[in-house]
C-alpha cells in the first residue's frame, strides 16, 4: 500500500458526499442523483463513476472483485484492481462468491450474487430517454411525470426494421414499477439477474455525474410488447473451455483462417467450472 | 350543442411589455371549426399556444369539456393531466411537420407513437392501427417503414394528421396546416382535412393566413390584429361583408386569377 493518499484515494469530504448520493438513490430505486463527480486518475469512459462510488464504500475489510466484460484478466479491470490495492490496501480476489464488492463494466457475474455484496457497475450514459429527447430539463419531468410511453418506440422500430427486438445490450429497465433506467451496457442476457437480486447494485456514471441504485430484492422488468416479450440471447455451441451450456459466451478469432471458438466471457465461472475439485486455483 | 367544449375568457399572453395577444374570448362548440386569419404579427401562434396547453397565459382561463362531461380549467390542473388531456384528447398540427414528426424513426412508429405514448403494448395492433391511418390519409401502406426523411411536403404533412388523429381527438389545433406547400398540394390536403372533420366529426381551430383555407373549412371566423381580435362572426359573412377596416383590407388583397 502506497502512503501519500488518503484511504481509497479520495477525501472523507468527497466520499461522504457520495454516500449521501447513495443514500438517496438507494431510497429511490432508479432514480438518477445528480453529485460531483471528481477527476479521477484515469480518463472518463474508463469507470471514473464505478471508482468513485467504489471508494466511497470500500472499508478495509473489504474484498474487491473487479471484471471487464466479465473478465478479471482485461486491462481496465486489473489497472483497477491494483489501483485499490494499492489505495487503500484492500484485499483482492477474482472469485465472485468471496468478493464483498465487486465493480464491473458490461456484465454481471454468472455466479449468483448473494446478501451482502454489493455490484458497483460503471455507467457511460446514465439517462435511458437521451436518444428520444435531448433536453435534460425534459427528460426530467419526463421521470418525473413517468412518462415513458414514447420509449417503446425504439423496440417498434427495431420490430419493423428485424422482425425481433433487436437492442441486445442496454437494455431499458423499469425499476421498482417507477423509473426507467438504463442498466449500464450489460447484455440483456444478464437483465433477469438485476431483477429481486439479493445483491446491493450501485450505479456511477463519472461524466454525467449522476448515481443510482436498485437495492436489494427490487423488482426490475425489461420493457417488452405483449406479443414480443422480453427474451435474452441462446447460443447453439457451449463454451469450448467448461462446456457450460447457460452462461454468456464471446465468439474469440482464434487464427488468419477464420478459426473461431465460444467461450464464457465470465472468467472466474468458467475457471471453476473447468476445475470443480481444485477450487482455490482461478485461471 | 348547448354546452361549449372549449370556453375562453380574457384570455391574453404579454412577453415582457411586447404584446402577444390580449382579451380574447369565445366558445367552440363539438363539431365547430373556427378559423382565426390575421397577418404574421398579429398573435394568431401566440394564442394557439395558449389555447392548446403548450403556453401559460398571462390572463384568462382557458376551459375545456373532457369526454366524462367535466369542464376543466386547462391550466390549473396538474401538468400530469395536462399532458393526458393533450395526448388523449387533442391533436396538435404543426405548420412545419419536420418539427412534430421524429425524423430518425419509420412513418409506422411516428403513427403509433402516440399510440405507445397513452400505454398501448400490442406491436401487431399498434401497427395495423399505424397502417389503417395512413391508408385513411392517402399514404400507400408500403411505405409504413421508411423513414419521413424521404417523404415530399405534402406526404409529410398528412403523416403529422395520422400521428394526431390516431388517438381519435376530439379537438385538433391547426398551425398554417397548408403552410409551405404547393397549390395543387394544398388543395389535396384541404380535401383531406375537410373529409376527416366531416366523417369524424372534429372539432378543430385553425389559425391561418390564406382566406382559402378558412373558406374551406372552417364555419366561424376570427380576425386578429395587433393581438386583438378586430372582428368574428359566420365565416361566409365575414369574407362577404367585412366590417373591419383591416379585415377590408384583408379580403380585398386576395388576388382573383
Amino acid at each position: 500500500m502506497s502512503t501519500g493518499y488518503n484511504f481509497a484515494y479520495l477525501d472523507e469530504q468527497t466520499k461522504r458526499m457520495i454516500r449521501r448520493g447513495l443514500l438517496k438513490a438507494v431510497a429511490i430505486p432508479g432514480y438518477q442523483v445528480p453529485f460531483a463527480s471528481r477527476e479521477m486518475p484515469l480518463p472518463y469512459g474508463w469507470g471514473t463513476g464505478g471508482i468513485q462510488v467504489t471508494a466511497a464504500i470500500l472499508g478495509p475489510e473489504d474484498v474487491l472483485k473487479v471484471i471487464d466484460q466479465g473478465a478479471d484478466d482485461t486491462t481496465n479491470a486489473v489497472s483497477i484492481r491494483r489501483f485499490f490495492a494499492r489505495v487503500a490496501g484492500v484485499a483482492t480476489t477474482e472469485r465472485t462468491d468471496e468478493a464483498t464488492i465487486v465493480q464491473t463494466r458490461h456484465r454481471i457475474p454468472e455466479t449468483p450474487l448473494a446478501e451482502g455484496q454489493i455490484l458497483v457497475y460503471q455507467v457511460p450514459i446514465p439517462e435511458p430517454l437521451r436518444w428520444l429527447e435531448p433536453r435534460e430539463s425534459e427528460t426530467r419531468k419526463m421521470h418525473a411525470l413517468a412518462d415513458y410511453g414514447s420509449m417503446h418506440v425504439k423496440l417498434y422500430e427495431d420490430i419493423a426494421r428485424h422482425g425481433a427486438i433487436a437492442t441486445s445490450y442496454d437494455y431499458p429497465v423499469m425499476v421498482d414499477g417507477r423509473y426507467l433506467m438504463r442498466p449500464s451496457p450489460i447484455p440483456k442476457f444478464d437483465n433477469p439477474k438485476m431483477d429481486m437480486n439479493p445483491a446491493l447494485q450501485l450505479f456511477g456514471a463519472g461524466r454525467e455525474k449522476r448515481l443510482y441504485a436498485v437495492p436489494p430484492y427490487t423488482p426490475v422488468k425489461s420493457l417488452d410488447f405483449e406479443d414480443h416479450p422480453f427474451t435474452v440471447q441462446q447460443w447453439d455451441e457451449h463454451c469450448a473451455l467448461c462446456g457450460s451450456a447457460d452462461s454468456f459466451l464471446d465468439e474469440v478469432i482464434t487464427d488468419n483462417q477464420g478459426g473461431r471458438m465460444f467461450v464464457c466471457s465470465d472468467t472466474d465461472y468458467c475457471g471453476r467450472h473447468r476445475a470443480p475439485h481444485d477450487v482455490s486455483s482461478a485461471p | 350543442m348547448n354546452t361549449p367544449l372549449l370556453r375562453v375568457a380574457g384570455l391574453g399572453r404579454s412577453y415582457g411589455a411586447r404584446l402577444g395577444c390580449r382579451d380574447v374570448s369565445f366558445e367552440l362548440y363539438p363539431g365547430e371549426v373556427i378559423g382565426v386569419v390575421g397577418e404574421s404579427g398579429s398573435g394568431k401562434t401566440t394564442l394557439l399556444d395558449c389555447l392548446s396547453g403548450r403556453l401559460e397565459p398571462s390572463a384568462g382561463t382557458v376551459e375545456y369539456l373532457t369526454r366524462q362531461s367535466e369542464m376543466v380549467d386547462v391550466y390549473a390542473m396538474s401538468e400530469a393531466r395536462r399532458r393526458l388531456l393533450m395526448r388523449t384528447e387533442w391533436g396538435a398540427v404543426r405548420q412545419n411537420a419536420r418539427d412534430a414528426l421524429r425524423m430518425g424513426v419509420s412513418a409506422g412508429a411516428n403513427v403509433g407513437e402516440p399510440l405507445m405514448a397513452v400505454g398501448r403494448r400490442h406491436y401487431g395492433g399498434i401497427r395495423a392501427e399505424a397502417e389503417a391511418w395512413l391508408d385513411q390519409v392517402e399514404i400507400s401502406t408500403d411505405r409504413i417503414d421508411d423513414l419521413p426523411s424521404t417523404f415530399s411536403g405534402g406526404m409529410l404533412q398528412r403523416l403529422q394528421i395520422a400521428r394526431n388523429l390516431v388517438t381519435h381527438p376530439r379537438l385538433v389545433f391547426m398551425d398554417e396546416p397548408t403552410g409551405g406547400l404547393d397549390v395543387s398540394v394544398q388543395a389535396r390536403l384541404l380535401d383531406l382535412l375537410h373529409r376527416l372533420v366531416v366523417d369524424l366529426g372534429l372539432s378543430a381551430i385553425v389559425v391561418t393566413h390564406d382566406l382559402a383555407v378558412v373558406r374551406l373549412l372552417t364555419h366561424r371566423l376570427m380576425v386578429m390584429r395587433h393581438g386583438t381580435v378586430v372582428e368574428e362572426g359566420l365565416t361566409d359573412q365575414v369574407l362577404d361583408d367585412p366590417h373591419h377596416p383591416y379585415t377590408q383590407l384583408l379580403v380585398s388583397s386576395v388576388l382573383q386569377p
